[in-house]
């Protein structure tokens, strides 16, 4: 019984094939995934997707967003899904710092989206630089 | 000969429109290409997150979210996605033909774009917001338009927005078309059928299999659906202005093309007038040469 997996950022697609598991960073913690899953809907947060594909584990950095799951199929939607070899260290710390920049400004302005969402690019970096790490 | 110079000032002047007509189609085609590559890459996206919404509809009600609620009422909120330069064929015609159509007369605006602002100006339709979207589209600048009209709904200023934008089919075809966005809708017939004329895999068949169902949310269900419709508000918006400036640009990419071909044409045909006259002109002076040259024997 195969599981499809679709990966879609803004983008591009990112993956799509079949898969033999995945495991997703849910928002409550990490959700294995299986063939014949339940129907799930879940809200992602930044950090490590994982997923064997060919007998070989796959693991990407992934940022917010969520995903859905049928029995034999898994769509992820995010706004990043990098490999370790596209993550740059350096630009990924830079956007931490110009959105922090950004954020002490607009905190007193009570924007509470724009707010939102430089906290989800902080996020979202900082995973994404925690990834790069252990994977060195 | 004064007949002679006219046609070679006229020839002279349409050589001119032609180089300009023609840098314009390049400058087109180039943009083309990338709003092309933008509009092409997000409808995945797009299509995915209708596809996700559109499974989960039958675990929600109207109360789970104020974006679902349906209102009497018709005050109507339109948002308008034009382009601010015209030279691109029947665009923005087509597009306030199907907004005419589509949208009740007293509808209010708001606009993207010069083209249609300044028409709902001329045509009195109260105007409420414009904005400007620079070229690239870049998300940072439809988010603020996306966060504007949903605040109009939740104010209950109005009971339902629409959108009007032109969905690229491909580069000979533009499609002018009005969506309601809000109050978000179970399933989308308007938006899964454009999806579906570019082939990107979609079936109707599918939809109606997967919409049976149950699924668990976590962390709840409540929690999931404030996340997501925003998201889908959002990138709805996005899109809309992605395939606009996709359309924009094939549209004036190919009236400057045919503008090219045309002028091309045209010189064509003067030049063979030209030489016509310019030989009749010889043969005449030639025969006045000899005429002359007889009479003095």
């Amino acid at each position: 019984m195969p599981l499809q997996l679709d990966i879609v950022t803004p983008e591009k697609k990112v993956f799509s094939d079949n898969v033999d598991n995945v495991y997703l960073p849910g928002a409550d913690g990490e959700i294995g995934v299986l063939p014949m899953h339940a129907g799930l809907v879940t809200a992602l947060k930044p950090g490590e997707l994982r997923y064997l594909h060919n007998g070989q584990v796959v693991t990407l950095a992934i940022g917010s967003g969520f995903a859905e799951v049928t029995q034999t199929k898994v769509v992820v939607l995010t706004d990043m899904a990098l490999g370790e070899a596209e993550i740059d260290e350096q630009s990924a710390e830079e956007a931490i710092q110009r959105a922090q920049e950004k954020l002490a400004v607009v905190e007193h302005s009570m924007d509470a989206e724009e707010v939102a969402y430089l906290q989800g690019v902080i996020s979202k970096s900082a995973a994404a630089i925690q990834f790069k790490r252990k994977h060195r | 000969m004064a007949n002679l110079r006219d046609i070679r000032r006229r020839i002279k002047s349409v050589k001119n429109t032609a180089q300009i007509t023609r840098a314009m189609q390049l400058v087109a085609a180039a943009k083309m290409k990338k709003a092309q590559d933008q509009a092409l890459a997000g409808r995945e996206y797009a299509a995915h997150l209708t596809q996700v919404l559109f499974d989960i509809r039958k675990n929600f009600t109207e109360e789970s979210h104020p974006f679902l609620v349906h209102r009497e009422g018709g005050r109507e909120l339109v948002l308008v996605i034009s382009t601010d330069k015209g030279l691109c064929g029947a665009l923005n015609t087509n597009l306030a033909k199907s907004i005419k159509a589509h949208t009740s007369p007293d509808a209010h605006f708001v606009t993207v774009g010069r083209k249609l602002r300044t028409l709902c100006e001329k045509l009195g339709k109260k105007v409420i917001a414009d904005f400007t979207v620079k070229d690239p589209v870049p998300f940072s600048q439809t988010r603020p338009i996306a966060k504007f009209i949903s605040q109009q709904f939740l104010d209950g200023n109005y009971d339902k927005v629409s959108i009007a934008f032109t969905s690229f089919v491909n580069t000979m075809r533009q499609e002018s078309e009005v969506v309601t966005l809000l109050p978000i809708q179970g399933h989308r017939e308007g938006e899964e059928q454009a999806f579906e004329s570019i082939g990107s895999g979609f079936s109707v068949e599918e939809h109606i299999k997967d919409a049976f169902r149950d699924y668990t949310f976590e962390p709840n269900a409540s929690e999931v659906l404030a996340s997501i419709l925003p998201l889908y508000i959002n990138y709805e918006v996005f899109q809309a202005h992605v395939e606009s400036r996709a359309s924009e640009h094939s549209a004036r990419m190919v009236a400057m093309k045919s503008a090219t071909d045309n002028a091309n044409k045209f010189i064509k045909e003067l030049t063979l007038e030209y030489n016509k006259l310019r030989q009749g002109a010889i043969t005449a002076e030639l025969l006045e040469i000899t005429t002359a040259m007889k009479a003095m024997e």
